[in-house]
């Protein structure tokens, strides 16, 4: 009988892996999927602290994606790894922050040793869903090689979606895969993915442009330029990156941020916060809990609390009552009349 | 079988997820595995991930503060 060949597919839960792993199921290939976890990656959750979002589906695109496709999913938490990525991109960054060649490279390295780890499972070969030209910095003709090169994956890497477009790999060779059943999609224009969708019976799938990082965001990346800046340092923890996604951004003094929610959703998000950062409330009226990031004096509580009074419901009255508070210290209760808005200035707003 | 607790509170999705998944790991099959989280998302991503690898939902409870989602590992 013959071997039942299997491949690992990266799945970011968009619809090129989808597509990617159809392709190869319809040849009798066994798939399982691998999905990485940065910190950066942008979750539906995430969205959906914000108050307004909750009425959008809660999901986690590449969960749901292996469920579609009938698929095992391992996901990866690669957080501490992908530091050096984003700190030293050999290759660089895009637009923003985001280094997304070293980022492939890193993720199909990570799947081979996935594949190696794993070796009783018999996995035979890779796959992804890159489509030449799709993107500006990662999906390139040049590109293609340098991934497949650098990541150690070599000919074992194959992307059935462009794989016509490029030199044949091991499983074509090997007949392991027929490779005239394999396509030759190039370039951003998404018409021969969305045709292949429809043949495949995919009526509901994540964004097809993409847009699954938040490092290619550029008011995110803003925020983690100023956030190393503000510390002298680029090194960061997961906390930092998740409240980055998280409320208004404001920077009054070099030494500390606020960080101030803009709903009741985010409110509640910050509490969990309360014991690692100094929080300041308006408690006479409705308004944000917000916290600092940073070292703030006893000066600059004046100055911090008339900002945040700035965006409760108390914003116009002529004082206000507000608690700082700080983990192991008595709990400061100041009255503030709030900052007009003249006064909190533009280059505050991170 | 044993009965086991995994706390996954402040941690947002797909951590719990991903710690599920390492705790099932060091478990045996018919193992019951309690995680407790604070992250909604959970109550979808933690079914679908026992969906696709084949554990099963026992049950999931949900307080003001936090959800409490039961699984029993599978094969």
């Amino acid at each position: 009988m013959a071997k039942q060949h299997k491949a690992v597919a990266l799945i970011s839960g968009g619809l090129d892996s989808m597509l990617a792993v159809r392709v190869l199921q319809e040849q009798g290939i066994e798939v399982e999927g691998i999905n990485f976890y940065t910190g950066f990656c942008v979750e539906g959750h995430t969205h959906a602290i914000r108050n307004h979002d909750k009425d959008k589906q809660k999901r986690n695109n590449a969960l749901w994606a292996a469920e579609q496709l009938g698929i095992k999913l391992h996901i990866v938490d690669v957080i501490e790894e992908y530091k050096d990525v984003l700190l030293n991109p050999k290759h660089g960054y895009g637009a923003n922050m985001n280094p997304c060649l070293d980022c492939k490279i890193f993720m199909v390295n990570k799947a081979v040793e996935w594949v190696k780890d794993n070796h009783k499972d018999g996995f035979d070969f890779i796959i992804t869903g890159e489509v030449i030209g799709q993107r500006p910095m990662s999906q390139r003709k040049q590109t293609m090689p340098i991934v497949a090169k650098e990541s150690g994956a070599d000919d074992i890497l194959l992307r059935p979606l462009c794989a016509k477009n490029l030199p044949e790999t091991r499983p074509e060779l090997e007949g392991w895969v027929d490779r005239d059943k394999l396509y030759d999609f190039s370039g951003r224009n998404r018409k021969p993915q969305m045709a292949l969708a429809e043949q495949f019976g995919f009526t509901d799938y994540a964004s097809p442009a993409g847009g699954c990082c938040f490092l290619t965001d550029k008011n995110y990346s803003d925020k983690l330029v100023d956030l190393w800046k503000g510390r002298g340092s680029r090194e960061y923890e997961m906390d930092d990156i998740m409240l980055l996604k998280v409320g208004r951004h404001l920077r009054p003094k070099p030494e500390f941020k606020l960080i101030i929610a803009r709903d009741a959703g985010e409110s509640k998000f910050l509490e969990g916060y309360r014991k690692q950062f100094v929080t300041i409330q308006v408690v006479s009226h409705n308004g944000p809990l917000t916290i600092v990031d940073g070292d703030i004096c006893s000066d600059d509580f004046e100055l911090a609390a008339g900002i945040v009074a700035r965006y409760g419901q108390g914003r116009d009255a002529e004082q206000v009552e507000v608690q700082i508070s700080e983990s192991g210290k008595e709990l400061q209760t100041i009255m503030i009349k709030p900052l007009p808005s003249e006064k909190v200035l533009e280059e505050w707003h991170v | 079988m044993s009965e086991y607790e995994l706390d996954a509170r402040r941690l947002l999705c797909p951590m719990p997820v991903i710690k599920t998944q390492n705790k099932v790991k060091e478990l045996a099959v018919g193992d019951i595995l309690s995680v407790i989280c604070t992250d909604p998302g959970v109550l979808s991503d933690i079914p679908a991930w026992a969906r696709i690898n084949g554990h099963e939902l026992v049950g999931s409870y949900e307080n003001d503060t936090e959800i409490t989602i039961t699984i029993r590992v599978g094969s």
